[in-house]
């Protein structure tokens, strides 16, 4: 399908929420996708971090929303520290996901039965955990 | 007496010595006859390797020298003047090629590879036993430079030649020179006006005292070689006196035809007598005979020679031809657009909403036709989302040009800023293939605009634009997201292609200087000769040799008139002394010769009843040699004798 860019929902309010609350400048990101590249969630995400940001500067904030992405994100700021720009893309991820909790969204969840057990033991724990808490609460 | 010739053999580190064996080789030749002292060492074309040579030709009294190593391109000038320094005629050293006609192609067979080596170098101890010691030709030469186009690049090459001393031509076909960047808003990165710091240098050629310009005036001829070309300048007639007129602008104001103007790429209209723009130079008008109605209408206008106060208007007048002798020429004849009709998908030249790049710098400046205000040519309507294309007609080998045409990046961004700061709440999209910003400060100038102006960025191309109510809706894709994407524009503005100027083609051919493919001025090399055609004394500045920015256009006149100065600087030109000469004993007057000859050098003597050579013309191709019947044609240090003996030494053995 078609997507029609409209000029005035670009920089809507709504993104416009994604950066004060996450304290990034969506702009800033020339999609290098250094941050995907080095993610080590990458493979259990539905789409790549650095597309998420492309959704968000093309105005397309429910895509975002709906992605399982922000939710497998683990906060562990390998993006933040590799990115050339200085955008925190976990801080992004934590914006998205307050904006869901708040407006009690329906949300794909994660299933601790689900998680696949290179998750549990590549990734963070800490991460791990994280997602569990908020997402089972 | 009996010669006396050196021998020395580079090593090149492994180059050579890795597949030849050098010291058999040095060994061999010292054996040769005629061959008084044979070596070798590591790098010949090293300090201590020149030194070498220059101490051997003194302490074994050589007569000639032949260095095997590398090919002549690269150092065969290096060696001349070593052995001029020790007292040996510079066209009495020769170069045998060894590394790249010998070791770099046989490196898997060493041993036929010595044996190659030692022929090469046998073969040019024959030629150097017949090497007569030559002096370069020297010929008068003309201190005055012709430089043709009077956009930045012409006006910079103009100026810096006449700064450097010399009298200068500087040939405009327009009625103003400014050229293309008088046409600009503002300019990348810094947004400066164009016209702010381009007047000024405008002002500066058409006032120097080295330099005449020529504005509304073309190439006719050019005849004659470096230092001493005879040109004819076709001064178009303007119909007015331009040295009367005092450029009071009232035929301009009462002249009744109009047309589209040119410099505001048909945005608005100028009259038939005309100046292109305010702040022109010269500001004197000239009038355009196709729109004219005093021409079109049976001579039934004339206001403008009633009104005109100083009487300067001249109905007949006519094109004159201004004959003159220059030494050099700087060929600086810019770029067109590539033509907007030819982008039909996305209704280029159909849809008034789909503009050039140009048309929207007129837009944008504030002497153009909307003062600079962003207003879209359908309706007058300020646009309130506007998309700009890059790669209109660039990058596209199927069905355009296949080269990146380098500035469009940088001025569709500098665009979209402009835009935005115009029209405040605005969008602005640019759909790019890559964002191309090498140069100075340019990097920087797109991420203000991406961060600071909110212009979107959507990497993909665009396939096609079409109206519809009131829109031109377009449509392409954003390869990051993956996405077909829809954007119902109020205006666009598509980022052309460089093509070189279509009457600078014609020139180029007259001219008889090498093109590219697409037509822009061929240099003598990529690298290392980028200011210089293979043609000796043409010069290339701007955007005519390749798409260009301002300070590239500007740093290649520069370099260009240096090298117009560096020529200047000797009192005459010195030619290579490798030409052809005839054997006035032999010769019988056949006029093969002359006939054959592409640079009309060889000329029949009436009353010796043969032929000859102008020295200052031969360029030594060989044609005459080849076709001289008697053999009475030679070349200088190639004859005949030196070419058997070569061929004999080759098939030795």
């Amino acid at each position: 399908m078609r997507l029609t860019i409209k000029s005035e929902e670009l920089r809507d309010d709504l993104i416009k929420r994604v950066e004060d609350l996450s304290r990034q400048g969506l702009l800033e990101c020339y999609q290098c996708g250094k941050c995907s590249a080095g993610c080590p969630v990458v493979n259990e995400m539905d789409i790549i971090p650095s597309e998420v940001i492309r959704l968000l500067q093309i105005g397309q904030l429910d895509e975002a929303l709906n992605s399982k992405t922000i939710w497998v994100c683990a906060s562990c700021l390998q993006c933040a520290s590799r990115c050339p720009k200085g955008v925190e893309f976990s801080n992004i991820c934590d914006a998205l996901r307050q904006m869901v909790l708040r407006k009690r969204l329906s949300i794909p969840r994660v299933d601790a039965d689900e998680v696949s057990a290179i998750m549990v033991s590549d990734a963070p724990q800490m991460g791990v955990v994280g997602a569990l808490r908020k997402l089972n609460g | 007496m009996e010669e006396r010739i050196g021998v020395f053999v580079c090593h090149c580190g492994s180059n050579i010595a890795g597949v030849v064996d050098v010291k058999r080789v040095a060994e061999e030749l010292g054996k040769y006859p005629g061959v008084a002292y044979s070596t070798d060492y590591t790098y010949m074309c090293s300090d201590p390797g020149q030194t070498m040579v220059k101490e051997a030709i003194k302490e074994h009294n050589l007569s000639g020298v032949i260095v095997a190593a590398c090919s002549p391109t690269l150092h065969e000038a290096t060696f001349r003047r070593a052995g001029r320094a020790a007292g040996v005629n510079p066209y009495q050293v020769e170069i045998a090629n060894i590394r790249e006609q010998c070791s770099w192609v046989h490196q898997s067979d060493k041993e036929a590879a010595t044996e190659k080596a030692i022929k090469i170098i046998k073969t040019m101890v024959e030629k150097a036993r017949l090497d007569e010691a030559l002096d370069p030709i020297a010929v008068p030469m003309t201190h005055k430079a012709l430089v043709v186009g009077g956009g930045i690049a012409g006006i910079q090459a103009a100026l810096d030649i006449a700064n450097a001393g010399y009298e200068t031509i500087l040939v405009e076909k327009g009625p103003s020179i400014g050229g293309h960047m008088a046409q600009l808003s503002e300019t990348f990165p810094t947004l400066d006006c164009s016209q702010c710091i381009m007047t000024p240098k405008m002002v500066e050629v058409a006032q120097h005292p080295r330099v005449k310009m020529m504005t509304y005036s073309e190439i006719e001829d050019v005849s004659g070689y470096v230092g001493n070309f005879k040109v004819k300048i076709r001064k178009k007639a303007a119909y007015l006196d331009r040295d009367i007129c005092n450029g009071c602008g009232l035929c301009m104001e009462k002249c009744p035809a109009k047309t589209p103007s040119e410099f505001d790429e048909g945005l608005a209209d100028r009259k038939a007598i005309y100046t292109p723009f305010p702040q022109a130079v010269p500001n004197k008008p000239v009038l355009d005979r196709e729109h004219c109605l005093y021409f079109t209408n049976d001579g039934k206008c004339g206001v403008c020679k009633k009104i005109c106060p100083v009487q300067c208007v001249d109905y007949e007048q006519e094109d004159e031809i201004i004959e003159d002798e220059v030494g050099a020429i700087v060929v600086a004849t810019g770029y067109d657009l590539y033509p907007i009709e030819n982008l039909g998908e996305y209704g280029g030249g159909k849809y008034p909403d789909v503009i050039t790049s140009l048309q929207f710098e007129r837009m944008l400046s504030a002497s153009g036709p909307t003062e600079g205000e962003v207003k879209r040519p359908s309706d007058g309507k300020v646009p309130e989302t506007v998309v700009f294309l890059t790669c209109c007609g660039s990058r596209d080998p199927e069905a355009h040009m296949p080269y990146c045409s380098k500035v469009c990046c940088m001025y569709l961004t500098k665009h979209a800023m402009l835009y935005k700061h115009k029209v405040h709440d605005g969008q602005a999209y640019v759909f790019y293939i890559d964002v191309r910003t090498a140069g100075k400060g340019y990097e920087e100038f797109y991420t203000r605009a991406a961060e600071e102006d909110d212009v979107l960025y959507l990497r993909g191309k665009v396939s096609k634009i079409f109206q519809e109510d009131g829109k031109v809706v377009v449509w392409g894709a954003d390869t990051l997201s993956g996405k077909k994407v829809e954007i119902e524009a109020d205006m666009a503005v598509l980022g052309l292609a460089t093509v070189p100027n279509a009457a600078a083609r014609e020139l180029a051919n007259m001219l008889k200087i090498h093109t590219d493919e697409w037509g822009f001025l061929a240099e003598a090399h990529p690298k290392l000769r980028p200011v210089e055609s293979l043609a000796p004394g043409f010069y290339l500045a701007g955007a005519a040799q390749g798409p260009k920015d301002i300070p590239e256009a500007v740093a290649q006149a520069s370099g260009a008139a240096s090298k117009v100065a560096h020529l200047f600087a000797e009192e005459e030109y010195h030619r290579e002394p490798i030409i052809a000469w005839i054997d006035e004993d032999t010769c019988a007057g056949c006029r093969v010769c002359v006939s054959v000859c592409p640079y009309d050098a060889a000329e029949f003597d009436d009353e010796k009843g043969i032929a000859v050579i102008k020295e200052a013309i031969c360029e030594g191709c060989g044609a005459c040699i080849a076709a001289c019947p008697s053999a009475s044609a030679q070349q200088r240090n190639l004859t005949d004798e030196q070419v058997y003996r070569m061929v004999s030494a080759a098939l030795e053995g």
